[in-house]
C-alpha cells in the first residue's frame, strides 16, 4: 500500500498538487480565488519539477483568460494534456472557447474556485454563479466539498475526462475550500500512475491534429448537417455518469476513500432530505450527523456530478422514506427558479411519470452562502425544520434576513453543535504583524507532526493599509467538517490592542476560555485599559487572561515590528493543544524550515523571540468588578447622516450579516463620501507643520496618497476663533498674498506612510533634521490635531475661480475628492487619483477598471470619492477588467448624447428662454475655472427660466440642464487593464479620434492586486509572478503604441521626479478635446522596498532613463512644433544602481547574479534605445495640412 | 631582480597586490589584476552589518505584506526561498577567484558581533581563503563608548578568530588609537599575523544648498602615505606580524619608501582605479629598475631600512619630526 503524507495545505495547493503532475501544459491568467493555483504550478516548474511522465509542464501566462482559453485549446488540438485554473469573471471569458472545447470533445481539465459573479457589486467571494453560468456548455462538472475532496476529484476528474472524451470542469468552493487550510492524505504518484490510464492518453494523442496524418476542426456547417452531427456527441454523455463512477470506484480501491456520484448521509428512513453541492455540504453533514443522533428523520444527498445530471444516481440514493426535499443552490437566477432546484424537480418529475418513484415528494428551493455568506447549522437546521412545516416555503433563502419580499427562514443562533473535543482558536492581528503566517505554521506543526486533525480559515479586511485579520483555527481527534467560523473559541487572542477599541472582540470567547492580549501595559494595569465592554466579557465569561508586551520582546531580539512568532509561542504555551516544551521545539524547527534560506539573522530573530516569550508573557489577575465605566467608542462618527451611520456603521462594526434586505437599494448604487465618517487612527507617526520654515510649495499635499495633509488660504479674519494650536503662516505669493496659510494633518485619516515629510523641502537652517513636516509621535499629537483639522474643515474651500493657475502649489488648495481610501500605506496610485478629483472631480465621472483602484475606490464598507461643498464629486463606476476602456468610452458617448439632446432642446426654447442666453451656452468657451463657473451660472439662469414653462421640452431640458456644462469622462485603471486584458478596447478607444476621454495608466509594472503576477508592463530584470527568474523582454512601450495614432495626447509621468509635468500633463490631457492617455509610475508595495522612499525611487527611474517624462501632444502639430516633447533630462544615474534598490530586482541578483548582470544590461541598453528614439522624435516637426509650407499638408 | 616577500608566512614574488575595493568584484578584473603582475588579490570587505540590515529590511518589505489581503496573500514568486541575502555570494566568489588565479587570495571581512565575525571567518576559510583581513571598519560616534572597550571587543574578536581558523589572520587597522603602537604590540602578541596600515574612512562630505550630508568616496593620492610611512617606521621589526601598507601608494617612489619603512605587502587601491590594473606592472617594473639604479641586491636588502629601529635620524619619527615640519612651514 502507499505510504501517504499527511500535509496541511489549502484547497488551491490540494488541487495544484494534482494537476500539475497530470498536465503537460498550463495555461493561466490570475483571478481571485484561483490565482495560487497557478502560482504554485508556477512555482513547481520554475524549480524544474516533473509530472507523473518526466516533464516540467510549461506553465504560460496569458493576456487574459479569453487568452488562456484559447491556448488551452490550442495546445489540446496539438495533443498536449493541458489544464487551467480559473473563477468569476475571468470564467465567464472563457465560455466561448469552452464550448469548442467540449464540442471537439477534448479530453481537458479546469480546475475552478467558485466564485460570485459581478451583479449590482463585485465579489471575491464564494459562490456558485460562475460555474452555473457554465452549465449549458458541454463540460462535464464534479463537485468537491473540503480540501481532501478537492485533492481527489482533481484526480477523479483527470481520469474521467480521458475515459469520456468530454472535458471536465472540477469546481469547488472559492475561499471556504480554496484557502481554507486543511489536514490531507497526499495522493503519491503511484496513486496516480495507477489510476490514469497511459493507453487513453496515447488515445488522446492520436486525436490530436498533426500534418502527419492531417485533418481539420472547427468547420463551419449549415442547416443541412449541422442540427445531426451536434447531436452526435449524445452517446459520449450519456456515459458519462458510469465512467464518473467507475473512476470513482477505482480510486476508493486504490486509495480507500468511496466517493458516489451522489453521496448520501443521515438516516436510512429519512422523510426530510436536503440536496446541495459544494462546502457547504460539509456543515449540513455535520448537522445531520447530530440531529440523527438526536432521533430525527433527516438526510443529505451530496451533488459530487453536476454535468451530466446524475438522476438516476440520485434516485438511487433517495431513501425511498423520503417526504419533503429542500434544494439547496449557491447562487441566484433572477426571474428564474435556481438550476439545481431545477434539475432535482425536472429529473424528479420524469421519475415520477416514468413509474420510477411512487410519488412526488414536496420539493422546496432555496438559495443560501453567496458570496462567501456564513452557511451554519443553524441555517441547515432551519431548512429541515422548514420542511416540516405543513405549508413550507416553495421558494425560500437562508442566512440574510429578506424584510422584502419575505423569503428568509428565521434561524436560531444559539443552536451550536461543536463537540467541546474539538479545540478552537480565535486570532485578531494585523495583516503586517504576521499573525495569519504564523497560524498557518501552527496548523502546519499540529498538522503534520501530530495525530490531530486541523483546520485554518481566515478572514482578511477589504482595506490594504491597517487591515485586520481574524482566524480561526480548529484541532481536533477526528476531521472537521465545519465550513463555518468560530463561534465559541476556548482561545481568543488579540494582537493590536487597538482592536478592543474597535469591535468585540471577546465575542468569540467561550466562557472559562483563555484570553491573551498583546498589550504594552504591565499586566497588572492592562485591565484596567479596556473598555467596560471588555472587562464585562472578561469578568462574565471567566476567562483566563493573559498578556505579554509583544512589541517589546520583537524590538528587544531583533524582530522589529513582526510579533507573529511570540504571539504563537504564546499561543502553544496557554492553549494546551500541544505540550508546551514539544510546541516550543516545533516552533523551533519551523522558523529554520521557513527562514533558512532567508538569512541566518533572520532565523537568530525569531528564536531570539522565541526565548525571550515566556519570561514575558504574564497571567492578569481579573477583578470581581469592572474597574472602568468607559465604553468602546462608537466606531462611525456621530457626525455621520443617520443612514450613514446605520449601513456604514453596521458593516463597519462586523454586523454587516444583520442588515436586512430593506437596508439596501436593488441597483447597488451606493452614496459617496463616506470614509470620512470612519475615523481609522492607525497610523503611529503623524507629520506635524512648522509655519516659521514652510516654504508653502504644497508638495505634501500633493504626494499624500490619502489627502490626509492638506492646505488651505483663508482670510485671517476668519480664524478669529481659532484653537490655540491651530498656527499659521502668512501667503507669500503673489495672489492670496497676506492671506492665512495652513498646512494640517488628518491625524486619525493618515497612515504614517511618511512620504509628505520626505518630499519636505523646507529645512531649519540652524537644525537641518528638523524639517517644516517632521513625522511625530501620534500619542502626543492625536488629540489636538483632530481638533484642528476638524476646524479646518470647517474654513471655507478655495473659491476655485480665484486660483491664478493650476500648478502643483495652486492646484492644492483645490479641495481633494478622493480622501482617506484603503489603499496601501505610502501607495503610488492614489495621489494620482486624488490630483485628478482636485483639478476636474466636481465634473468628473470615472469608469474604473478591476483592480487596486476599483478595491480601493470601492469596497465597501466605506467610499472615498467625495463631494464639494456645492454637493458636486465624482460619480464612479466599475464594470468589469476587461471592458474599462470600452465602458468609459461608453459614458463619454452617453454624456454626449444627453448633451446634444440638451443642446437641440434649448434651440427650441430659444424663444422662450432668451436667444442671447441660449446662444451664450451653446457657444460658451467651458476651459478653465472661471469659464466653468460661468456656464453654471448660466445653467442655473436657464433652470429659473426652465422652471416658469409649462411646455414638455422644457421639462426635459431641466433633467438634462446640467449636461450643457462640460464633463469630464476619465478611464481608470492599472497596467494589467491597459497593458494586457484591456489593451484591445483601450486601442479602439484611442483609436476613435474625436471622442474626449481621458485615461490614467496607473503602473506599478505588475498585478498589484491580485499579488504580483508579471504584466506585459513588468520591465527587464523584475521578479514577478511567472516571470520568477527575472523578465527577460523589455516593457511594452504603450505610450509609443499610442502615439502612433498621432491624435491622440499621451503623457509619461512621474510624481516624485517632476511633479510639475504631471499636473501640466493632467490640465493638457484633460483640456486636449480626443483621446488622451496619461501613463503614471505608480510605486508599489509588489516592488519590495520601504515606501516611504518611493518618490526617491521614482527620482531615480526617471534620471537613470528607466522611465522617461514625456508629452505628446497633437495640438502641437498644427503650431508647426515637434508634437512630442521631452520632459526628462538626458539620463545620468546608473539603471542597476535603480534596479538594486527594489527586492523584485534585487532577488534575481542574489538567486543568480550572472543573469541579472545580463538582464541589467540589457534593461540599461532598452532604456537608452527608448531615451535616444524620444530624442530624435522629440525633434521632428510632422507636416500638418494647417501648414502649406510643408509642401507636404496632404500627407 | 629580487622582489621576493614574505607576507602573512606566504612567500610572494613581490610585496605589490591591490588592496580590498570594488576593483575584485569582477572576475574580468581580477585575471588582469593577476595578469598585471599582482602577488596576491585581496578582495573586497564582506560588511556582516550590511548583511543582516539587507535580510532584515527585506525580510519586512516582503514579509509585511504576506498574508494581508484575501486576493494577494504574497507579492513575490515563492523563488524568495532562494533569496540568498546571507553571506553565500562573496563566498561563492572567493571559490572563483581562487579557480582564476594562481596566486594567494586574501578575503576581507567587516564584521559586527562576536559570533559574526568569527561565523564568517571560518566560512571565508571554508570557501578557500588563503588569508584574512579583518577590517576592523568601527566610527566610535557614541559618547558613553570607550576607547579601551573598542580595543578589548577587538583583541578578543582576534583571540576568537584566531582560534576558529587556521589560516593566516591579518588586522586592518585605522590610525585612530590614542596608541596605535601598544594596540598593535597587543595584536602581534595575541598572534596576528599581519597588521595592515590604515583603513580609509568614508568622509562625508556636505551639500551646502540642500544642507545635506553627502555619501562620497575620495581617491587617495601620496600625500596620504606620510601617516603610513611613520607608523610602518615604528612598527617595523617591533612586531612579529608582517606589515602591509595601504592607501597612498601611487608611485614608484611611493613604493620605495614603503618597503624602506617596512612594509611587506604594498596595497594599492586609488592608483589601480584611476589608471588602470596595469599600472601595478609598471609600479613592479619600476621598484625593480630603481633598485637596480641604486644597485640593491633584492628587495629584501631594503625593507625596513628606514625603521624606527635602523634608520639614521630616529627620532624624526617621533615628536621632533613636528618641530621641524613646522619650523620648515616658517621659512
Amino acid at each position: 500500500m502507499a505510504d501517504r503524507p499527511m500535509i496541511a495545505v489549502d484547497g488551491t495547493e490540494a488541487v495544484a498538487l494534482v494537476a500539475h503532475r497530470l498536465s503537460e501544459v498550463i495555461a493561466i491568467y490570475p483571478i481571485t480565488p484561483s490565482s495560487p493555483m497557478g502560482e504554485f504550478s508556477d512555482e513547481w516548474s520554475s524549480k524544474g519539477k516533473k509530472n507523473l511522465w518526466g516533464v516540467v509542464p510549461d506553465v504560460v501566462e496569458m493576456q487574459s483568460e479569453g487568452g488562456a482559453a484559447g491556448a488551452v485549446h490550442g495546445s489540446l488540438q496539438a495533443g498536449a494534456l493541458t489544464c487551467t485554473f480559473t473563477a468569476s469573471q475571468g470564467l465567464l471569458l472563457m465560455i466561448p472557447n469552452m464550448y469548442k472545447i467540449a464540442g471537439e470533445l477534448n479530453a481537458f481539465v479546469m480546475h475552478v474556485t467558485a466564485r460570485a459573479l459581478a451583479s449590482h457589486a463585485l465579489s471575491i467571494f464564494g459562490d456558485h454563479s460562475d460555474v452555473m453560468a457554465c452549465r449549458q456548455t458541454g463540460f462535464a462538472m464534479l463537485c468537491s466539498n473540503s480540501v481532501q475532496e478537492a485533492h481527489d476529484l482533481a484526480l477523479i476528474s483527470h481520469m474521467a475526462t480521458l475515459q469520456t472524451r468530454v472535458p471536465f470542469m472540477h469546481f469547488f468552493d472559492g475561499f471556504r475550500t480554496s484557502h481554507e487550510v486543511q489536514k490531507i492524505e497526499q495522493l503519491v504518484d503511484e496513486d496516480l500512475r495507477a489510476l490514469v490510464s497511459d493507453d487513453l492518453i496515447a488515445e488522446f494523442r492520436t486525436r490530436a491534429l498533426t500534418p502527419d496524418q492531417p485533418m481539420i476542426r472547427g468547420t463551419a456547417q449549415n442547416p443541412d448537417v449541422f442540427f445531426q452531427a451536434r447531436e452526435a456527441c449524445n452517446s459520449y454523455y450519456d456515459a458519462i455518469p458510469a465512467a464518473v463512477q467507475s473512476a470513482m470506484d477505482a480510486f476508493a480501491k486504490q486509495v480507500g476513500r468511496e466517493y458516489k456520484l451522489v453521496d448520501y448521509v443521515g438516516a436510512p428512513d429519512a422523510e426530510r432530505v436536503v440536496i446541495m453541492m459544494g462546502s457547504g455540504a460539509e456543515a449540513a453533514h455535520e448537522t445531520v450527523d447530530y440531529l440523527t443522533a438526536a432521533g430525527e428523520k433527516v438526510g443529505l444527498l451530496k451533488v459530487r456530478l453536476y454535468r451530466p445530471f446524475p438522476i438516476a444516481a440520485l434516485l438511487a440514493a433517495l431513501p425511498a422514506s423520503v417526504k419533503s426535499i429542500a434544494v439547496l443552490d449557491r447562487t441566484k437566477e433572477p426571474g428564474s427558479r435556481d438550476p439545481l432546484y431545477l434539475d432535482v424537480v425536472a429529473g424528479l418529475s420524469e421519475a415520477v411519470a416514468d413509474g420510477k418513484l411512487a410519488a412526488m415528494p414536496r420539493v422546496i428551493g432555496g438559495r443560501y452562502g453567496l458570496s462567501s455568506k456564513e452557511f451554519t447549522p443553524a441555517m441547515v437546521k432551519a431548512v429541515y425544520d422548514e420542511l416540516a412545516k405543513p405549508e413550507p416555503k416553495r421558494e425560500f433563502t437562508v442566512g440574510i434576513i429578506d424584510d422584502v419580499t419575505h423569503l428568509s427562514l428565521s434561524w436560531d443562533p444559539t443552536f451550536d453543535i461543536e463537540p467541546e473535543s474539538v479545540n478552537r482558536s480565535v486570532f485578531v492581528g494585523l495583516g503586517a504583524d504576521g499573525t495569519v503566517g504564523a497560524n498557518k505554521n501552527s496548523i502546519k506543526i499540529i498538522g503534520e507532526d501530530t495525530d490531530n486533525w486541523a483546520q485554518g480559515y481566515f478572514v482578511y479586511d477589504s482595506k490594504k493599509s491597517g487591515a485586520m485579520t481574524i482566524s480561526h483555527l480548529r484541532f481536533g481527534r477526528n476531521p472537521i467538517r465545519s465550513t463555518y467560523l468560530v463561534k465559541e473559541a476556548q482561545f481568543v487572542a488579540c494582537h493590536q490592542p487597538v482592536f478592543m477599541e474597535k469591535f468585540d472582540v471577546l465575542q468569540y470567547a467561550m466562557a472559562g476560555g483563555v484570553f491573551l492580549l498583546n498589550s504594552a501595559h504591565d499586566a497588572d494595569k492592562v485591565f484596567d485599559t479596556l473598555p467596560l465592554e471588555a472587562q464585562e466579557s472578561i469578568i462574565g465569561k471567566g476567562l483566563k487572561f493573559y498578556t505579554i508586551d509583544a512589541y517589546k520582546v520583537a524590538r528587544e531580539t531583533g524582530m522589529g515590528g513582526r510579533i507573529n512568532t511570540i504571539m504563537q509561542t504564546c499561543f502553544f504555551a496557554i492553549s494546551g493543544v500541544l505540550p508546551r516544551d514539544e510546541a516550543i521545539e516545533q516552533i523551533k524547527k519551523a522558523i529554520k524550515k521557513t527562514y533558512a534560506k532567508k538569512g541566518d539573522e533572520v532565523v537568530k530573530a525569531n528564536w531570539a523571540a522565541v526565548d525571550q516569550t515566556l519570561a514575558n508573557m504574564h497571567e492578569v489577575k481579573v477583578p470581581t468588578a469592572p474597574t472602568t465605566t468607559r465604553r468602546r467608542p462608537p466606531v462611525i462618527s456621530p457626525a455621520a447622516p443617520e443612514q450613514v451611520r446605520y449601513l456604514t456603521g453596521m458593516m463597519m462594526e462586523g454586523k454587516g450579516d444583520l442588515l436586512p434586505v430593506s437596508a439596501f437599494r436593488a441597483d447597488g448604487a451606493w452614496p459617496t463620501a463616506t470614509t470620512q465618517y470612519e475615523k481609522r487612527t492607525i497610523a503611529l507617526d503623524v507629520p506635524i507643520w512648522d509655519p516659521k520654515i514652510c516654504i508653502q510649495c504644497n508638495k505634501c499635499n500633493l504626494v499624500c496618497p490619502h489627502a490626509a495633509i492638506r492646505s488651505k488660504v483663508v482670510d485671517p479674519e476668519l480664524l478669529e476663533n481659532k484653537p490655540e494650536s491651530f498656527e499659521c503662516a502668512t501667503f507669500k505669493a503673489k495672489d492670496f498674498n497676506g492671506m492665512a496659510f495652513r498646512i494640517q494633518v488628518a491625524p486619525e485619516d493618515c497612515t504614517g506612510c511618511g512620504l509628505c515629510a520626505s518630499v519636505c523641502p523646507a529645512k531649519d537652517k540652524a537644525n537641518p533634521k528638523h524639517k517644516s513636516l517632521d513625522m511625530t509621535a501620534i500619542g502626543g499629537v492625536l488629540e489636538q490635531e483632530r481638533d484642528n483639522y476638524a476646524y479646518f474643515l470647517s474654513l471655507p474651500d478655495v473659491d476655485r475661480t480665484a486660483v491664478p493657475k493650476a500648478d502643483v502649489k495652486f492646484s492644492q488648495f483645490y479641495r481633494p475628492l478622493f480622501e482617506y481610501s484603503g489603499a496601501c500605506t505610502g501607495c503610488g496610485e492614489t495621489a494620482y487619483v486624488k490630483l485628478v478629483t482636485q483639478l476636474f472631480g466636481d465634473r468628473m465621472v470615472v469608469a474604473n477598471a478591476t483592480g487596486c483602484s476599483s478595491i480601493y475606490g470601492g469596497n465597501l464598507p466605506t467610499t472615498p470619492y467625495c463631494q464639494d461643498a456645492n454637493g458636486r464629486g465624482p460619480a464612479w463606476a466599475n464594470s468589469l477588467f476587461e471592458d474599462n476602456a470600452e465602458f468609459g468610452f461608453g459614458m463619454r458617448l452617453g454624456v454626449d448624447s444627453n448633451k446634444a439632446l440638451a443642446e437641440h432642446l434649448l434651440r427650441g426654447l430659444a424663444s422662450e428662454v432668451g436667444e442671447g442666453l441660449v446662444d451664450e451656452i451653446l457657444t460658451a468657451d467651458q476651459y478653465g475655472e472661471a469659464n466653468i463657473a460661468a456656464q453654471r451660472a448660466r445653467v442655473e439662469a436657464l433652470r429659473g427660466k426652465l422652471a416658469g414653462s409649462t411646455a414638455p421640452q422644457a421639462k426635459q431640458l431641466a433633467v438634462l440642464a446640467d449636461y450643457l456644462v462640460r464633463k469630464s469622462v476619465w478611464i481608470f485603471g492599472g497596467d494589467g487593464w491597459a497593458y494586457d486584458i484591456g489593451y484591445g478596447g483601450l486601442d479602439h478607444v484611442l483609436a476613435q479620434g474625436t471622442r474626449d476621454v481621458n485615461i490614467l495608466v496607473m503602473d506599478t509594472e505588475v498585478y498589484s492586486n491580485t499579488g504580483g503576477q508579471a504584466s506585459k508592463s513588468t520591465p527587464i530584470g523584475a521578479a514577478a509572478k511567472f516571470a520568477a527568474s527575472g523578465k527577460a523582454s523589455g516593457k511594452k512601450d504603450l505610450g509609443l503604441m499610442a502615439m502612433s495614432y498621432r491624435h491622440a495626447y499621451v503623457a509619461s509621468v512621474a510624481m516624485g521626479a517632476k511633479d510639475s509635468q504631471v499636473v501640466q500633463a493632467f490640465a493638457e490631457a484633460e483640456s486636449y478635446p480626443g483621446p488622451s492617455i496619461i501613463i503614471a509610475y505608480s510605486h508599489c508595495i509588489a516592488h519590495g522596498y520601504d515606501l516611504s522612499h518611493g518618490l526617491e525611487q521614482q527620482k531615480l527611474a526617471v534620471s537613470s532613463g528607466i522611465w522617461p517624462l514625456y508629452r505628446y501632444d497633437p495640438r502641437r502639430i498644427e503650431a508647426n512644433l515637434p508634437p512630442l516633447q521631452l520632459d526628462s533630462g538626458e539620463p545620468k544615474d546608473s539603471v542597476q544602481d535603480y534596479m538594486r534598490n527594489e527586492t523584485r530586482f534585487r532577488m534575481v541578483e542574489k538567486i543568480d547574479p550572472k543573469r541579472f548582470a545580463a538582464l541589467a544590461v540589457s534593461a540599461a541598453d532598452f532604456s537608452a534605445q527608448r531615451v535616444a528614439l524620444y530624442q530624435q522624435m522629440a525633434n521632428i516637426i510632422v507636416p500638418s495640412g494647417a501648414d502649406e509650407t510643408n509642401g507636404n499638408g496632404e500627407a | 631582480m629580487d622582489l621576493k616577500t614574505t607576507y602573512l608566512g606566504c612567500e610572494l614574488a613581490h610585496p605589490f597586490m591591490p588592496g580590498a575595493s570594488m576593483m575584485s568584484e569582477e572576475l574580468d578584473t581580477v585575471r588582469k589584476l593577476e595578469d598585471a603582475g599582482a602577488s596576491a588579490i585581496v578582495l573586497h570587505s564582506l560588511f556582516e552589518e550590511q548583511i543582516v540590515a539587507e535580510q532584515l529590511a527585506t525580510l519586512a518589505a516582503v514579509e509585511g505584506h504576506t498574508n494581508t489581503n484575501a486576493e494577494s496573500l504574497s507579492f513575490f514568486p515563492s523563488g524568495m526561498e532562494l533569496f540568498r541575502l546571507g553571506p553565500e555570494e562573496y563566498l561563492e566568489h572567493i571559490a572563483k577567484v581562487k579557480a582564476a588565479v594562481n596566486v594567494p587570495v586574501i578575503a576581507s571581512l567587516n564584521g559586527k558581533s562576536k559570533g559574526g565575525w568569527l561565523d564568517y571567518a571560518k566560512l571565508m576559510e571554508n570557501a578557500g581563503a588563503d588569508a584574512l583581513e579583518l577590517n576592523v571598519y568601527y566610527l566610535a560616534t557614541d559618547l558613553d563608548v570607550t576607547g579601551l572597550s573598542i580595543r578589548n571587543e577587538t583583541m578578543e574578536m582576534l583571540a576568537a578568530v584566531k582560534a576558529g581558523v587556521k589560516i593566516p589572520v591579518a588586522v586592518k587597522l585605522s590610525p585612530f588609537y590614542t596608541s596605535v603602537a601598544n594596540t598593535a604590540k597587543d595584536l602581534d602578541e595575541a598572534g596576528v599575523d599581519g597588521l595592515v596600515l590604515f583603513n580609509r574612512f568614508y568622509q562625508p562630505d556636505i551639500d551646502v544648498e540642500e544642507l545635506e550630508v553627502v555619501r562620497s568616496l575620495r581617491l587617495s593620492d601620496s600625500s596620504e602615505l606620510l601617516l603610513r610611512l611613520r607608523w610602518l617606521a615604528v612598527l617595523s621589526g617591533r612586531v612579529k606580524a608582517s606589515l602591509a601598507v595601504t592607501g597612498g601608494v601611487h608611485t614608484v617612489l611611493d613604493a620605495v619608501k614603503a618597503i624602506m619603512c617596512g612594509a611587506h605587502a604594498v596595497q594599492m587601491v586609488s592608483a589601480l582605479l584611476q589608471n588602470g590594473p596595469d599600472t601595478l606592472k609598471s609600479i613592479i617594473s619600476g621598484v625593480s629598475e630603481w633598485l637596480e639604479a641604486h644597485e640593491y641586491e633584492s628587495l629584501a636588502q631594503m625593507q625596513g631600512s628606514m625603521s624606527l629601529l635602523r634608520c639614521p635620524d630616529g627620532d624624526a619619527y617621533e615628536r621632533a619630526n613636528y618641530a621641524h615640519v613646522l619650523r620648515s612651514w616658517r621659512h
